[in-house]
């Protein structure tokens, strides 16, 4: 399938979507949908340089949110890379390391992460580090258990091989265990970052004074559905775009593989 | 081809050497028992057998990856307790790590050993590929390469270290027969160049027959080594030489040796 059809495709999924959404809500006599805004309503809010709701792209406020929740996000995120990532490394080279912590990742890895707010408020002092907090977690959680993952599917002929050349462990970390558990890092990190949006909104929207997730809720409270919608699709955008740089930066960082199934230029 | 001064270097003496396994039913399975045997340095020794009769076994001995149960083993009179630098071993399944390009996986040896530095490692790689033919694929990742291109990068890898003795475990198994046949080729030139000690363990007898001074036809314990065949066709051989009479005479004296032991039980 050529590109020119397949864009005809996604923008024809869109419009169809687009239409269900605006019969369902206009023509279809179902008294719970009449009470959404319709997809013209939203557009035109969302575009009004003076919106009737106070949210806009023309007001500094709908930036402010995204902003705040970006912000959370990637703190978090970046939080969890950076103790995730060699953590799993650890538990994958060293048996000692697995032994102390997997048992403990296992019993906390199930809480959902709305459990830990209270907690999270309690120990920290504000909402801000108390929604980061649990925003963290899930994403820690992803991004440790993918790189243990990662380095436990390495090949055992690569590690022979390196000792066979001589190798020392430093060498073996650095040229073995990292590059080969790659790959599975960086879907462990798609995972997180989808992981961290996820929580990030349910927190907001329990402790939080700005961000999407609070705006969602707070639109809700004061009956200003259209703002509800707009929210929404902003997040879905933000959160694809996040996705996307991952994305890009693994492949960036992983060529040999890109190279290898054909689809990179040399 | 002996050598009274003791110039050669890989001479392998093994002594009494004995290495079971656990097998299925938790009962010790002896693998190879009390083999004792010589191989001169200088050489290209082949050991050849079914699978199943300890070659690959005997292979991982002497590399030092498996420790014997009893008996010794030396090289030049030194004995071995487990991987040296005096010996390399190229193994069945391919070791070169796909996220390395084929330079980087030539030099990964003597760079982890800090032998030479960086600019005469690649100097000497780019010598060795030329040779083999990979020069025009030095930045290509393994994943780009074809079976028999992967073979000839790891030969490379293993001879940038300049080993005492190479240690071959079935190399060119799963290859096509042209491709196989290429190798060989490669590989004799190699050894007629160098005569580095080689010990080539290998199932197929037309593998043994054309790259051999020697073939040690090996069998299960208690056998062991059975009979040792003296390959006197002449150096430098090409594939030629396989449509000789003294090669089919040889042939027919090792099929004789090789189906010795062997009855069809009825």
């Amino acid at each position: 399938m050529n590109e020119g059809k397949k864009l005809l495709n996604m923008w024809a999924g869109y419009l169809l979507t687009v239409t269900a959404w605006y019969v369902c809500v206009k023509w279809l006599p179902i008294p719970s949908f009449q009470r959404l805004p319709d997809p013209v309503t939203v557009v035109v809010e969302w575009f009004n340089p003076d919106p009737d709701y106070g949210l806009s792209l023309f007001t500094r406020d709908y930036y402010l949110h995204i902003w705040y929740s970006t912000y959370r996000a990637t703190t978090s995120f970046l939080l969890a890379v950076v103790l995730g990532v060699p953590l799993g490394i650890l538990m994958g080279w060293r048996a000692k390391a697995n032994e102390y912590a997997s048992a403990l990742l296992g019993i906390l890895r199930p809480i959902p992460p709305l459990a830990w707010v209270p907690v999270a408020i309690l120990i920290f002092p504000g909402n801000e580090p108390a929604v980061i907090f649990v925003t963290f977690l899930v994403a820690f959680f992803a991004t440790t258990m993918n790189t243990l993952l990662g380095v436990r599917s390495i090949d055992k002929d690569f590690f022979r091989a390196a000792q066979c050349l001589g190798a020392e462990p430093k060498d073996i970390l650095k040229d073995i265990i990292i590059p080969g558990a790659l790959p599975s890092i960086f879907t462990g990190l798609q995972i997180a970052m989808g992981a961290a949006w996820f929580s990030l909104v349910a927190g907001e929207m329990i402790a939080a004074q700005y961000g999407l997730g609070f705006m969602i809720l707070e639109s809700y409270n004061l009956v200003q559905y259209p703002t509800i919608v707009i929210m929404m699709i902003t997040l879905g955008i933000v959160g694809y775009l996040s996705s996307a740089l991952i994305r890009v930066a693994g492949n960036r960082m992983m060529r040999w593989r890109a190279q290898a199934i054909g689809i990179g230029a040399a | 081809m002996s050598d009274p001064a003791g110039q050669l270097k890989g001479h392998i003496r093994v002594d009494g050497l004995t290495r079971g396994f656990l097998g299925p039913d938790a009962q010790p399975v002896s693998v190879i028992e009390d083999l004792s045997v010589e191989f001169e340095p200088g050489l290209l020794n082949v050991v050849m057998g079914q699978s199943g009769c300890g070659k690959s076994t005997l292979a991982y001995l002497l590399a030092g990856y498996l420790a014997p149960d009893a008996g010794s083993m030396t090289i030049d009179r030194r004995p071995i307790t487990g991987p040296g630098e005096d010996r390399i071993m190229v193994f069945q399944e391919t070791a070169l790590w796909p996220w390395m390009s084929v330079t980087n996986n030539v030099i990964f040896g003597p760079l982890v050993r800090n032998a030479i530095s960086r600019q005469e490692a690649k100097v000497r790689a780019e010598e060795l590929l030329e040779r083999f033919g990979l020069i025009d694929f030095k930045d290509k990742y393994p994943g780009q390469l074809s079976g028999g291109m992967k073979r000839r990068a790891e030969i490379a890898q293993a001879l940038i270290n300049s080993p005492d003795i190479m240690i071959l475990d079935e190399p060119f198994r799963g290859l096509d027969v042209m491709t196989r046949e290429l190798l060989q080729e490669y590989y004799l030139k190699l050894f007629e160049d160098s005569r580095l000690s080689t010990l080539f363990i290998t199932s197929e007898l037309e593998e043994a027959l054309f790259l051999a001074d020697r073939i040690y036809v090996m069998a299960e314990p208690p056998d062991n080594i059975t009979s040792v065949i003296e390959i006197d066709l002449p150096r430098p051989r090409t594939i030629d030489v396989t449509t000789t009479t003294q090669y089919l005479k040889l042939k027919q004296e090792a099929m004789h040796h090789l189906y010795a032991g062997l009855e069809v039980s009825a």
